[in-house]
Protein backbone atom coordinates (compact mmCIF):
# COMPACT_ATOMS: atom_id res chain seq x y z
CA UNK A 1 0.00 0.00 0.00
CA UNK A 2 1.36 3.52 -1.30
CA UNK A 3 2.38 6.03 1.84
CA UNK A 4 -0.05 8.46 0.25
CA UNK A 5 -3.22 6.05 0.93
CA UNK A 6 -2.08 4.53 4.06
CA UNK A 7 -1.97 7.92 5.49
CA UNK A 8 -5.59 8.61 3.99
CA UNK A 9 -7.10 5.96 5.94
CA UNK A 10 -5.40 6.68 9.08
CA UNK A 11 -6.49 10.29 8.69
CA UNK A 12 -10.47 8.82 8.17
CA UNK A 13 -9.68 6.22 11.42
CA UNK A 14 -8.36 8.77 13.79
CA UNK A 15 -10.71 11.26 12.86
CA UNK A 16 -14.02 8.95 13.44
CA UNK A 17 -12.53 6.94 16.74
CA UNK A 18 -11.63 10.69 17.93
CA UNK A 19 -15.09 12.11 17.37
CA UNK A 20 -17.92 8.96 17.89
CA UNK A 21 -15.46 7.16 20.32
CA UNK A 22 -13.56 9.15 22.75
CA UNK A 23 -15.44 12.44 22.47
CA UNK A 24 -17.83 9.87 24.05
CA UNK A 25 -16.29 8.64 26.99
CA UNK A 26 -16.87 10.75 30.22
CA UNK A 27 -14.38 9.79 32.49
CA UNK A 28 -14.08 13.05 34.33
CA UNK A 29 -14.49 16.91 33.82
CA UNK A 30 -10.98 17.26 33.96
CA UNK A 31 -9.83 14.67 31.34
CA UNK A 32 -10.58 14.95 27.55
CA UNK A 33 -8.52 11.48 26.01
CA UNK A 34 -7.03 12.79 22.99
CA UNK A 35 -5.49 10.39 20.16
CA UNK A 36 -6.19 11.75 16.62
CA UNK A 37 -3.09 13.84 16.54
CA UNK A 38 -1.03 10.68 16.66
CA UNK A 39 -1.67 10.93 12.78
CA UNK A 40 0.58 13.66 13.16
CA UNK A 41 3.21 11.84 15.15
CA UNK A 42 3.17 8.95 12.94
CA UNK A 43 4.08 10.98 9.34
CA UNK A 44 6.83 10.27 7.83
CA UNK A 45 10.18 11.66 8.78
CA UNK A 46 11.31 13.24 5.22
CA UNK A 47 8.43 15.71 5.01
CA UNK A 48 8.05 19.12 3.93
CA UNK A 49 7.47 21.32 6.92
CA UNK A 50 5.15 23.77 5.07
CA UNK A 51 3.53 20.59 4.03
CA UNK A 52 3.27 19.05 7.66
CA UNK A 53 1.58 22.44 8.74
CA UNK A 54 -0.98 22.11 6.41
CA UNK A 55 -1.76 18.70 6.99
CA UNK A 56 -2.06 19.60 10.68
CA UNK A 57 -4.45 22.71 9.55
CA UNK A 58 -7.12 20.42 7.61
CA UNK A 59 -6.91 17.63 10.60
CA UNK A 60 -7.30 19.99 12.83
CA UNK A 61 -10.04 22.12 10.73
CA UNK A 62 -12.14 18.50 10.50
CA UNK A 63 -12.23 17.87 13.89
CA UNK A 64 -13.41 21.19 14.50
CA UNK A 65 -15.90 20.97 12.09
CA UNK A 66 -17.51 17.97 13.54
CA UNK A 67 -17.55 19.55 17.18
CA UNK A 68 -19.27 22.50 15.62
CA UNK A 69 -16.28 24.82 16.98
CA UNK A 70 -13.90 26.23 14.31
CA UNK A 71 -10.52 27.61 15.39
CA UNK A 72 -9.33 25.60 19.02
CA UNK A 73 -7.96 22.40 17.77
CA UNK A 74 -7.10 24.04 13.67
CA UNK A 75 -4.71 26.07 16.16
CA UNK A 76 -3.29 23.44 18.98
CA UNK A 77 -2.72 21.01 15.38
CA UNK A 78 -0.74 23.90 13.19
CA UNK A 79 1.56 24.65 16.25
CA UNK A 80 2.36 20.65 17.28
CA UNK A 81 3.00 20.36 13.42
CA UNK A 82 5.55 23.33 13.29
CA UNK A 83 7.12 21.99 16.09
CA UNK A 84 7.34 18.40 15.08
CA UNK A 85 10.53 18.71 13.31
CA UNK A 86 12.45 20.94 15.85
CA UNK A 87 11.70 17.96 18.27
CA UNK A 88 12.84 15.23 15.73
CA UNK A 89 16.22 16.73 15.51
CA UNK A 90 16.81 16.94 19.26
CA UNK A 91 15.40 13.52 20.21
CA UNK A 92 17.22 11.21 17.53
CA UNK A 93 19.86 9.04 18.74
CA UNK A 94 21.99 9.29 15.25
CA UNK A 95 22.55 11.03 12.39
CA UNK A 96 21.14 9.71 9.17
CA UNK A 97 18.32 7.88 10.84
CA UNK A 98 15.59 10.15 8.85
CA UNK A 99 17.05 7.84 6.03
CA UNK A 100 16.77 4.55 7.39
CA UNK A 101 13.44 4.64 9.13
CA UNK A 102 10.30 5.42 7.64
CA UNK A 103 8.22 7.36 10.84
CA UNK A 104 8.38 8.06 14.19
CA UNK A 105 7.96 4.69 15.99
CA UNK A 106 9.28 2.73 19.57
CA UNK A 107 11.87 1.02 16.66
CA UNK A 108 13.16 4.09 14.73
CA UNK A 109 13.09 6.56 18.03
CA UNK A 110 15.71 3.80 19.38
CA UNK A 111 12.95 2.71 21.96
CA UNK A 112 10.12 3.21 24.02
CA UNK A 113 11.33 6.29 26.56
CA UNK A 114 12.44 8.21 23.81
CA UNK A 115 9.61 7.80 21.61
CA UNK A 116 7.56 8.55 24.80
CA UNK A 117 8.89 11.51 25.60
CA UNK A 118 8.67 12.52 21.87
CA UNK A 119 4.75 11.83 21.62
CA UNK A 120 4.11 13.15 25.74
CA UNK A 121 5.63 16.65 24.73
CA UNK A 122 3.85 16.50 21.49
CA UNK A 123 0.90 16.13 23.62
CA UNK A 124 1.51 18.31 26.28
CA UNK A 125 1.90 21.76 23.85
CA UNK A 126 -1.14 20.29 22.11
CA UNK A 127 -3.65 20.41 25.17
CA UNK A 128 -1.58 23.41 26.72
CA UNK A 129 -2.42 25.51 23.43
CA UNK A 130 -6.21 23.65 22.98
CA UNK A 131 -6.84 24.13 26.72
CA UNK A 132 -5.36 27.88 27.02
CA UNK A 133 -7.67 29.25 24.25
CA UNK A 134 -10.72 27.32 25.67
CA UNK A 135 -9.79 28.54 29.21
CA UNK A 136 -9.22 32.33 28.26
CA UNK A 137 -12.44 33.12 28.55
CA UNK A 138 -13.01 31.92 31.89
CA UNK A 139 -9.60 32.50 33.36
CA UNK A 140 -9.16 30.24 35.67
CA UNK A 141 -5.41 29.32 35.75
CA UNK A 142 -5.64 26.21 38.42
CA UNK A 143 -8.78 24.39 36.42
CA UNK A 144 -6.13 24.90 32.98
CA UNK A 145 -3.40 23.26 34.94
CA UNK A 146 -5.28 20.72 35.92
CA UNK A 147 -6.89 19.78 32.91
CA UNK A 148 -4.01 20.08 30.73
CA UNK A 149 -1.87 17.52 32.87
CA UNK A 150 -4.75 14.94 33.43
CA UNK A 151 -5.81 14.88 30.00
CA UNK A 152 -2.13 14.29 28.87
CA UNK A 153 -1.58 11.55 31.34
CA UNK A 154 -4.82 10.07 30.34
CA UNK A 155 -3.58 10.94 26.25
CA UNK A 156 -0.29 9.43 26.83
CA UNK A 157 -1.90 5.93 28.20
CA UNK A 158 -3.99 5.82 25.48
CA UNK A 159 -1.37 6.21 22.59
CA UNK A 160 1.09 3.48 24.49
CA UNK A 161 -1.82 0.95 23.98
CA UNK A 162 -2.50 1.96 20.24
CA UNK A 163 1.22 1.26 20.00
CA UNK A 164 1.25 -2.18 21.40
CA UNK A 165 -1.95 -2.96 20.04
CA UNK A 166 -1.50 -2.39 16.11
CA UNK A 167 2.55 -2.44 15.88
CA UNK A 168 3.76 -0.74 12.66
CA UNK A 169 6.18 -2.75 11.13
CA UNK A 170 9.56 -0.59 10.18
CA UNK A 171 11.74 -1.87 7.73
CA UNK A 172 15.32 -0.90 7.62
CA UNK A 173 16.39 0.58 5.12
CA UNK A 174 19.94 1.25 3.81
CA UNK A 175 21.46 2.32 0.61
CA UNK A 176 23.16 -1.02 0.20
CA UNK A 177 19.82 -2.66 -1.28
CA UNK B 1 13.31 43.22 -3.34
CA UNK B 2 15.86 40.80 -3.62
CA UNK B 3 16.41 40.92 -0.09
CA UNK B 4 12.96 40.54 0.83
CA UNK B 5 12.76 37.54 -1.88
CA UNK B 6 15.50 35.99 0.50
CA UNK B 7 14.07 37.33 3.64
CA UNK B 8 10.46 35.46 2.90
CA UNK B 9 12.09 32.12 1.74
CA UNK B 10 13.97 31.99 5.01
CA UNK B 11 11.80 32.80 7.31
CA UNK B 12 8.40 31.12 4.92
CA UNK B 13 7.84 28.45 7.53
CA UNK B 14 7.89 30.74 10.58
CA UNK B 15 5.43 32.80 8.23
CA UNK B 16 3.22 29.96 7.42
CA UNK B 17 3.07 28.82 11.02
CA UNK B 18 1.81 32.48 12.12
CA UNK B 19 -0.53 33.20 9.61
CA UNK B 20 -2.61 29.80 10.09
CA UNK B 21 -2.28 30.26 13.86
CA UNK B 22 -3.33 33.99 13.45
CA UNK B 23 -6.26 32.32 10.75
CA UNK B 24 -7.58 29.43 13.44
CA UNK B 25 -7.53 32.53 16.39
CA UNK B 26 -9.39 34.39 13.87
CA UNK B 27 -11.75 31.60 13.29
CA UNK B 28 -12.49 31.52 17.32
CA UNK B 29 -13.16 35.25 18.08
CA UNK B 30 -15.77 35.19 15.15
CA UNK B 31 -17.14 31.87 15.30
CA UNK B 32 -20.57 32.31 13.85
CA UNK B 33 -19.98 34.69 11.05
CA UNK B 34 -17.60 32.73 9.53
CA UNK B 35 -19.65 29.91 9.89
CA UNK B 36 -22.21 30.56 7.71
CA UNK B 37 -20.09 32.81 4.87
CA UNK B 38 -17.60 30.34 3.94
CA UNK B 39 -18.35 26.84 4.83
CA UNK B 40 -21.52 26.19 6.72
CA UNK B 41 -23.07 24.58 4.55
CA UNK B 42 -20.71 22.57 2.83
CA UNK B 43 -18.75 21.19 5.98
CA UNK B 44 -22.78 20.73 7.40
CA UNK B 45 -23.73 18.48 4.79
CA UNK B 46 -20.66 16.57 5.21
CA UNK B 47 -20.78 16.19 8.96
CA UNK B 48 -24.34 15.72 9.79
CA UNK B 49 -24.73 12.86 6.93
CA UNK B 50 -21.56 11.70 8.99
CA UNK B 51 -23.52 11.80 12.45
CA UNK B 52 -27.01 10.78 11.00
CA UNK B 53 -25.28 7.48 10.03
CA UNK B 54 -23.85 7.04 13.58
CA UNK B 55 -27.15 8.02 14.90
CA UNK B 56 -28.92 5.60 13.15
CA UNK B 57 -27.09 2.86 15.15
CA UNK B 58 -26.52 4.88 18.69
CA UNK B 59 -30.01 5.58 18.83
CA UNK B 60 -31.39 2.07 19.94
CA UNK B 61 -29.30 1.86 22.67
CA UNK B 62 -31.01 4.78 24.08
CA UNK B 63 -34.77 3.54 23.37
CA UNK B 64 -35.29 2.29 26.99
CA UNK B 65 -34.57 6.14 28.32
CA UNK B 66 -36.97 7.49 25.19
CA UNK B 67 -39.79 5.44 26.44
CA UNK B 68 -39.35 6.11 29.82
CA UNK B 69 -39.22 10.10 29.15
CA UNK B 70 -42.41 9.72 26.50
CA UNK B 71 -44.60 7.26 29.25
CA UNK B 72 -43.47 10.48 31.51
CA UNK B 73 -44.88 12.97 29.28
CA UNK B 74 -47.68 11.10 27.90
CA UNK B 75 -48.79 10.68 32.16
CA UNK B 76 -48.67 14.13 32.60
CA UNK B 77 -50.31 15.16 29.52
CA UNK B 78 -53.05 12.42 30.31
CA UNK B 79 -53.56 14.41 33.77
CA UNK B 80 -54.14 17.62 31.75
CA UNK B 81 -57.28 16.28 30.43
CA UNK B 82 -60.81 17.97 31.27
CA UNK B 83 -62.26 14.79 31.69
CA UNK B 84 -60.44 14.30 34.77
CA UNK B 85 -61.56 16.92 36.54
CA UNK B 86 -65.32 16.67 38.11
CA UNK B 87 -66.96 20.13 38.86
CA UNK B 88 -68.64 19.48 42.43
CA UNK B 89 -71.64 21.60 41.07
CA UNK B 90 -74.03 19.43 39.00
CA UNK B 91 -75.88 22.50 37.51
CA UNK B 92 -72.72 23.55 35.11
CA UNK B 93 -71.05 21.13 33.70
CA UNK B 94 -67.63 20.92 31.26
CA UNK B 95 -67.95 22.06 27.10
CA UNK B 96 -65.46 22.89 24.93
CA UNK B 97 -65.97 25.71 23.26
CA UNK B 98 -65.58 25.57 19.28
CA UNK B 99 -66.17 29.17 18.61
CA UNK B 100 -63.69 29.97 16.07
CA UNK B 101 -63.43 33.46 17.10
CA UNK B 102 -61.52 32.55 20.65
CA UNK B 103 -60.41 28.71 19.50
CA UNK B 104 -57.47 27.24 20.95
CA UNK B 105 -55.96 27.63 17.13
CA UNK B 106 -56.60 31.80 16.99
CA UNK B 107 -55.07 31.99 19.86
CA UNK B 108 -52.18 29.95 19.50
CA UNK B 109 -49.27 30.93 20.25
CA UNK B 110 -46.03 28.14 20.76
CA UNK B 111 -46.51 24.94 18.67
CA UNK B 112 -44.40 21.71 19.27
CA UNK B 113 -41.83 20.68 16.23
CA UNK B 114 -40.48 17.64 16.77
CA UNK B 115 -36.60 16.53 15.96
CA UNK B 116 -34.07 13.80 16.46
CA UNK B 117 -30.74 14.70 17.53
CA UNK B 118 -28.10 13.33 15.78
CA UNK B 119 -25.16 14.81 17.73
CA UNK B 120 -24.66 16.29 20.99
CA UNK B 121 -21.26 16.94 23.01
CA UNK B 122 -21.24 18.18 26.81
CA UNK B 123 -17.33 17.69 27.35
CA UNK B 124 -16.28 21.15 25.52
CA UNK B 125 -16.65 24.24 27.10
CA UNK B 126 -18.97 25.40 24.53
CA UNK B 127 -21.33 22.43 23.40
CA UNK B 128 -23.79 22.09 20.64
CA UNK B 129 -26.18 20.10 19.38
CA UNK B 130 -26.78 19.29 15.85
CA UNK B 131 -30.73 18.27 14.84
CA UNK B 132 -31.99 16.39 11.77
CA UNK B 133 -34.30 18.82 10.64
CA UNK B 134 -33.77 22.51 8.95
CA UNK B 135 -34.96 25.16 7.33
CA UNK B 136 -37.20 22.46 4.89
CA UNK B 137 -38.91 21.47 8.10
CA UNK B 138 -39.72 25.15 8.97
CA UNK B 139 -37.34 25.94 11.58
CA UNK B 140 -35.86 29.58 12.40
CA UNK B 141 -33.15 30.89 13.87
CA UNK B 142 -34.01 32.27 17.31
CA UNK B 143 -36.16 29.01 18.23
CA UNK B 144 -36.45 27.56 22.03
CA UNK B 145 -35.88 24.00 22.03
CA UNK B 146 -37.09 21.60 24.79
CA UNK B 147 -36.65 17.84 25.65
CA UNK B 148 -39.26 15.52 26.22
CA UNK B 149 -40.40 16.41 29.66
CA UNK B 150 -40.72 19.84 28.81
CA UNK B 151 -37.27 21.61 30.19
CA UNK B 152 -34.95 23.76 28.36
CA UNK B 153 -32.28 22.94 26.23
CA UNK B 154 -31.18 25.48 24.15
CA UNK B 155 -31.54 28.26 21.30
CA UNK B 156 -31.14 27.30 17.74
CA UNK B 157 -28.13 29.60 16.30
CA UNK B 158 -27.44 28.16 12.72
CA UNK B 159 -30.10 26.84 10.21
CA UNK B 160 -29.60 24.88 7.06
CA UNK B 161 -31.79 23.10 4.90
CA UNK B 162 -31.69 19.71 6.26
CA UNK B 163 -29.54 20.07 9.88
CA UNK B 164 -29.80 22.90 12.54
CA UNK B 165 -27.66 23.93 14.82
CA UNK B 166 -28.54 24.46 18.85
CA UNK B 167 -26.55 26.45 21.13
CA UNK B 168 -26.77 24.48 24.37
CA UNK B 169 -27.40 25.37 27.64
CA UNK B 170 -23.81 24.21 27.74
CA UNK B 171 -22.09 26.61 26.20
CA UNK B 172 -20.17 29.88 27.54
CA UNK B 173 -22.30 32.23 25.29
CA UNK B 174 -25.98 31.24 26.30
CA UNK B 175 -27.41 33.78 29.13
CA UNK B 176 -31.18 32.80 28.92
CA UNK B 177 -33.21 34.21 31.69
CA UNK B 178 -34.98 32.44 34.40
CA UNK B 179 -37.18 33.12 37.35
CA UNK B 180 -37.21 31.05 40.61
CA UNK B 181 -40.75 29.52 40.73
CA UNK B 182 -41.54 30.49 44.76
CA UNK B 183 -40.44 34.07 45.01
CA UNK B 184 -40.42 34.83 41.53
CA UNK B 185 -36.80 36.52 41.22
CA UNK B 186 -35.36 36.74 37.96
CA UNK B 187 -31.50 36.42 37.12
CA UNK B 188 -29.39 35.46 34.53
CA UNK B 189 -28.51 31.95 33.58
CA UNK B 190 -24.41 31.23 33.02
CA UNK B 191 -22.36 28.19 32.64
CA UNK B 192 -18.79 27.56 33.87
CA UNK B 193 -17.67 25.02 31.47
CA UNK B 194 -17.21 22.69 33.79
CA UNK B 195 -19.44 20.21 35.01
CA UNK B 196 -22.17 19.14 32.39
CA UNK B 197 -25.94 19.46 34.19
CA UNK B 198 -24.60 22.27 36.77
CA UNK B 199 -25.58 26.03 35.58
CA UNK B 200 -25.40 29.04 37.66
CA UNK B 201 -27.98 31.46 37.96
CA UNK B 202 -26.52 35.09 38.53
CA UNK B 203 -28.26 38.41 39.74
CA UNK B 204 -30.77 36.55 42.43
CA UNK B 205 -30.80 39.53 44.83
CA UNK B 206 -30.22 38.80 48.69
CA UNK B 207 -33.61 39.51 50.00
CA UNK B 208 -35.29 36.81 48.17
CA UNK B 209 -35.89 33.35 50.16
CA UNK B 210 -34.47 30.50 48.41
CA UNK B 211 -34.08 26.85 49.32
CA UNK B 212 -32.17 23.89 48.12
CA UNK B 213 -34.34 22.10 45.45
CA UNK B 214 -36.20 25.21 44.27
CA UNK B 215 -37.26 25.20 40.91
CA UNK B 216 -36.00 27.58 38.42
CA UNK B 217 -38.64 28.45 35.36
CA UNK B 218 -37.95 30.07 32.35
CA UNK B 219 -39.18 33.73 32.65
CA UNK B 220 -41.05 34.32 29.84
CA UNK B 221 -39.37 37.46 29.02
CA UNK B 222 -38.21 36.63 25.74
CA UNK B 223 -39.97 35.38 22.61
CA UNK B 224 -38.02 32.35 22.52
CA UNK B 225 -39.27 30.04 25.67
CA UNK B 226 -43.04 30.72 27.27
CA UNK B 227 -42.97 31.57 31.31
CA UNK B 228 -43.34 28.51 33.36
CA UNK B 229 -40.70 25.64 31.66
CA UNK B 230 -38.67 24.20 33.69
CA UNK B 231 -35.23 24.94 33.73
CA UNK B 232 -33.62 23.32 36.81
CA UNK B 233 -33.14 22.28 40.66
CA UNK B 234 -31.13 24.82 43.10
CA UNK B 235 -28.44 22.36 44.21
CA UNK B 236 -26.32 25.44 46.35
CA UNK B 237 -26.44 29.01 46.81
CA UNK B 238 -23.39 30.94 47.20
CA UNK B 239 -23.35 34.43 48.96
CA UNK B 240 -21.27 37.04 46.83
CA UNK B 241 -19.34 39.05 48.84
CA UNK B 242 -18.75 42.19 46.72
CA UNK B 243 -22.14 42.83 45.58
CA UNK B 244 -25.77 42.02 46.72
CA UNK B 245 -26.06 39.01 44.81
CA UNK B 246 -26.93 35.52 45.46
CA UNK B 247 -25.30 33.05 42.84
CA UNK B 248 -27.20 29.94 42.51
CA UNK B 249 -25.87 26.92 41.66
CA UNK B 250 -28.47 24.20 39.82
CA UNK B 251 -28.90 20.99 38.37
CA UNK B 252 -30.74 20.89 34.97
CA UNK B 253 -33.56 19.03 34.72
CA UNK B 254 -32.75 18.09 31.59
CA UNK B 255 -30.00 15.35 30.83
CA UNK B 256 -27.78 16.28 28.30
CA UNK B 257 -26.01 13.07 28.46
CA UNK B 258 -28.44 11.60 26.55
CA UNK B 259 -30.75 13.95 24.54
CA UNK B 260 -32.21 11.42 21.36
CA UNK B 261 -35.23 13.44 20.72
CA UNK B 262 -36.51 17.42 21.56
CA UNK B 263 -39.02 19.64 20.75
CA UNK B 264 -38.46 23.09 19.18
CA UNK B 265 -41.27 25.58 20.17
CA UNK B 266 -42.32 27.92 17.41
CA UNK B 267 -43.43 31.23 18.92
CA UNK B 268 -46.14 32.23 15.69
CA UNK B 269 -45.46 36.02 17.22
CA UNK B 270 -41.94 35.75 17.12
CA UNK B 271 -41.05 37.37 14.12
CA UNK B 272 -43.47 40.44 14.44
CA UNK B 273 -42.25 41.09 17.97
CA UNK B 274 -38.25 41.18 16.89
CA UNK B 275 -39.05 42.68 14.03
CA UNK B 276 -40.50 45.99 16.25
CA UNK B 277 -37.74 45.50 18.59
CA UNK B 278 -35.38 46.02 15.92
CA UNK B 279 -36.80 49.34 13.91
CA UNK B 280 -37.18 50.60 18.28
CA UNK B 281 -33.47 50.03 18.45
CA UNK B 282 -32.34 51.57 14.46
CA UNK B 283 -34.20 54.47 15.88
CA UNK B 284 -32.31 55.48 18.86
Amino acid sequence: MSNFLKNIFRFIFFILIQVYVLDKIRLHQMITPYIYFAFILWLPFKINRALLMLIGFILGFTLDSFRHNPGFHTAACVLIAYIRPFLINLMIPQQGIETNYEEPSFKSMGGMVPYMIYAGILMLFHNAWLFFLEAWQFGDTWYFFMKTIGSTAISLLLLFITELLFSRKQKFRTNAM
Amino acid sequence: MRNIFLFIRRYFNLILFFSLQVFSIYLIVNNSEYHHAVFGEFSNRITGKVNTKYNNVIQYFYLQQTNDSLVKANESLYNKLKANYILPDSVSKLVIDSIRIDSVLQYRKYSYLSARVVSNSVTNQSNYIVLARGKSGNLREGMGVVDLNNSVVGIITEVYDDYSVVMSLLHKDSHISGKLLKSGETGTLAWDGKEPNMITLNNISKSAKINKGDSIITSGFSTTFPKGLMIGRVDAIFTEVSNNYYKVKFRTTTNFHNLQYVYILDNADQQAVNGILNKLNNQH
